[in-house]
């Protein structure tokens, strides 16, 4: 008896999860068709790239300098073992524009921009301002979630460059200021080994790809969310969870796709 | 905050992000090696192109010269045809030998290219008539363990030959 | 302005209302009243398109409900405004653009006519010299006129009001109501006010629709509904705790269930 409701209940949550990913698809292509208003009112989105992007800057500067710093002495330790310290910028440079720009930017921004969004859409829902709007016949999904949207997709990019950017020279300063490292060889051979077009924009690519996920899912919580406080606060903590699994799963078959040969 | 005043920050991050980027790009990555200076193509054939891949640099005494532009297979000669682009002012005779080099012990590859001596150089569409194919380990690996099973197997034919001959030599 | 013809309602399988019919004409002020949980609001989600009638229709400006594609929803939706109950205005503006909102997105006016435009609207409910302040920095009261000025800002045919009176102070009761009255007589429009307070809305309402129970239980104007016989207007007006609307929750077979687990166990 209890087997069957097991089956039951197990069904009911396939169902439900299915129903739920359909209606996220859904929800994605009816940003993409209602984006016109980036250009009727570019005001809207700048205005959020600036709430999204410019707030993030200082935990993406300051994560970045410490993961650059970590990686020029962990990188030193290992290289000075084979002999090969002289390869730490290449080695620091690589790993931050392949992965860990893109990935930990993205991780923070769920963290940070991902939860701020979802808790004021959810916010905006629990005090009937959605509602509102549409009785005074404004699309809130064009209001409201377009520009968000598309704040969130160009302050990703901007954010993971910056962020790899600091790394890079935070893993200088340990490794040529305070190791001693001769500079030259810090910066010529990280200069002949990344490839601009493999390494450099497979990057950007990467953390655009994150971007869209990242944004899309907290919109969406924040626009499924309960009206409740209880609600919200689930909300949230789905936007960081599920964002952050998607952007390390995206990672894998990125990654997949572009370095290998 | 007044519409001014985003406009102003948004503008600062946009160029922050401009900065990163060109950071990564110039001084990180390999753009500024770029030329953007005109080439010509030429192309060789070679029976292993080992692990030589699009984009290599073809370098001339250490020189890089100009890009391998793509590869493929002839299917007549089962040979590899590589395409290289090489930047207009420098031309190589019609003799000069393309070579499959490993940039280190276990680099990345490229083509070192060796002028030859004749008078007429190579044009736009030309063949590098003389190529030698990667060293590709196993191969090596092989001729070497075949060489010293050799050595091994004849001993004395291997330490008998030699004497007669330098008497020869002597005289 | 707005008719419903035995209209039903409801959300999945629960129905909220049966078979209401009711009318509203222009200029006139009509009290929707009826207890907790009797279907006001979504009355009033029917009215503005949000829901869907199961059965009957919904006419509103001259046009049934039902077969309105978006873009006609959202033409009816300009000649109408709506007061929600907690005020609803946008938390990330301040009062002055939270009234403007309207009309920056549905007409394009010169800055000053925008900005006179408000202003006038402002002054009608008494808050022009708080046009600076945050939505954060206003009292409820005070929040529930400015979005009342945002409601009427594009000066509506027909205007809603849900609860505006709940939970104000006497005075700040006695402003939203004259507010109603005179606002409905100055712009010529239709009001529907949804609300439980009796003293209040008797005092502006034209006509009065009582609900409960999920069906319409009398309608009138003030005065023959206070002179009703009916026991369900009886208990309403004069607030009775028990009568037709039972003040004992009804035993469920949930609950025995219950009191017998932890029966057992006290």
């Amino acid at each position: 008896m209890s087997q069957t409701n097991f089956l039951a209940r197990l069904g009911k949550q396939a169902r439900e999860r299915l129903t739920g990913l359909g209606l996220f698809t859904r929800f994605f292509f009816m940003l993409l068709q209602r984006s016109s208003i980036v250009f009727k009112r570019p005001r809207l989105v700048s205005q959020q790239v600036h709430f999204i992007g410019n707030f993030s800057l200082l935990i993406i500067i300051v994560s970045g300098l410490f993961v650059g710093f970590v990686l020029g002495l962990q990188g030193y330790y290992t290289l000075n073992r084979y002999g090969s310290e002289e390869a730490l910028g290449l080695l620091v440079a690589l790993s931050l524009t392949r992965e860990l720009g893109p990935v930990i930017t993205a991780l923070l921004f769920a963290g940070r921009a991902g939860t701020s969004l979802t808790a004021e859409i959810g916010l905006m829902k629990a005090g009937e301002q959605l509602a509102a709007m549409e009785v005074m016949a404004v699309d809130p999904i064009r209001r409201v979630f377009v520009p968000r949207f598309w704040g969130g997709v160009i302050a990703m990019p901007v954010l993971a460059a910056v962020f790899s950017m600091v790394g890079i020279i935070g893993g200088w300063v340990v490794g040529v200021l305070l190791i001693g490292i001769d500079t030259g060889a810090f910066w010529s051979q990280m200069q002949n080994g990344v490839d601009v077009y493999n390494d450099v924009l497979n990057g950007v690519i990467k953390s655009i790809i994150f971007g869209v996920a990242v944004t899309l899912i907290a919109l969406y919580e924040g626009w499924q969310a309960r009206p409740t406080p209880e609600g919200v606060a689930r909300a949230t903590t789905r936007t960081v969870v599920t964002g952050s699994l998607a952007v390390l799963g995206l990672d894998f078959l990125l990654t997949a796709l572009m370095f290998s040969n | 905050m007044s519409n001014e005043k985003t406009d102003w920050w948004v503008g600062l991050f946009i160029l922050l992000g401009a900065i990163a980027l060109s950071f990564l790009a110039l001084r990180a990555g390999n753009l500024s090696s770029f030329s953007f200076a005109p080439t010509y193509a030429l192309s060789a054939k070679f029976d292993n192109i080992g692990g030589l891949k699009v984009r290599a640099p073809v370098k001339s005494a250490g020189v890089v010269v100009g890009r391998v532009a793509s590869i493929s297979l002839d299917e007549k000669t089962f040979q590899a045809v590589v395409t290289v682009q090489i930047e207009k002012n420098y031309r190589f005779p019609k003799d000069s030998s393309a070579k499959i080099l490993t940039s280190g012990l276990l680099g990345e590859q490229y083509i070192g290219l060796e002028a030859g001596g004749d008078d007429a150089n190579l044009v736009a569409g030309g063949t590098l008539q003389f190529t030698q194919s990667a060293i590709v380990l196993e191969s090596l690996i092989s001729q070497f363990l075949y060489s010293s099973a050799e050595k091994q197997g004849t001993p004395q034919g291997t330490e008998s030959a030699p004497a007669p001959k330098s008497p020869k030599l002597s005289q | 302005m707005l008719r419903l013809e035995g209209v039903s309602l409801g959300y999945g399988d629960f129905t909220v209302l049966r078979e209401i019919s009711l009318e509203v004409l222009p200029g006139q002020v009509v009290a929707m009243m009826g207890g907790s949980g009797s279907g006001k609001t979504t009355l009033l989600r029917a009215a503005t398109g949000q829901l869907v009638a199961r059965q009957g229709t919904i006419t509103l400006f001259g046009q049934n409900l039902a077969h309105a594609d978006r873009p006609l929803l959202q033409s009816l939706r300009q000649r109408m405004g709506v007061l929600f109950q907690q005020g609803a205005l946008f938390t990330d503006l301040n009062v002055f653009e939270n009234v403007a909102f309207p009309l920056r997105e549905h007409l394009s006016l010169s800055a000053a006519q925008l900005t006179e435009r408000v202003l006038e609207k402002l002054n009608a409910v008494g808050l022009r010299a708080a046009a600076h302040l945050k939505v954060s920095e206003i009292s409820g009261g005070m929040a529930r006129r400015v979005a009342l000025a945002r409601a009427v800002v594009l000066e509506p045919e027909l205007v809603l009001y849900d609860e505006p009176f709940a939970g104000l102070d006497p005075i700040s009761l006695g402003i939203t109501a004259r507010l109603i009255r005179s606002l409905s007589d100055r712009l010529g429009c239709a009001s529907v006010v949804i609300t439980h307070d009796i003293a209040e809305s008797f005092a502006i309402a034209d006509h009065v629709y009582l609900v409960g129970q999920g069906e319409l239980k009398a309608h009138g104007t003030p005065a023959t509904l206070g002179a009703s016989t009916d026991p369900y207007v009886q208990q309403f007006l004069h607030g009775h705790a028990d009568g037709p609307v039972a003040f004992d929750y009804p035993v469920t077979p949930a609950f025995e269930a219950w009191l017998a687990r932890t029966g057992t166990q006290a």
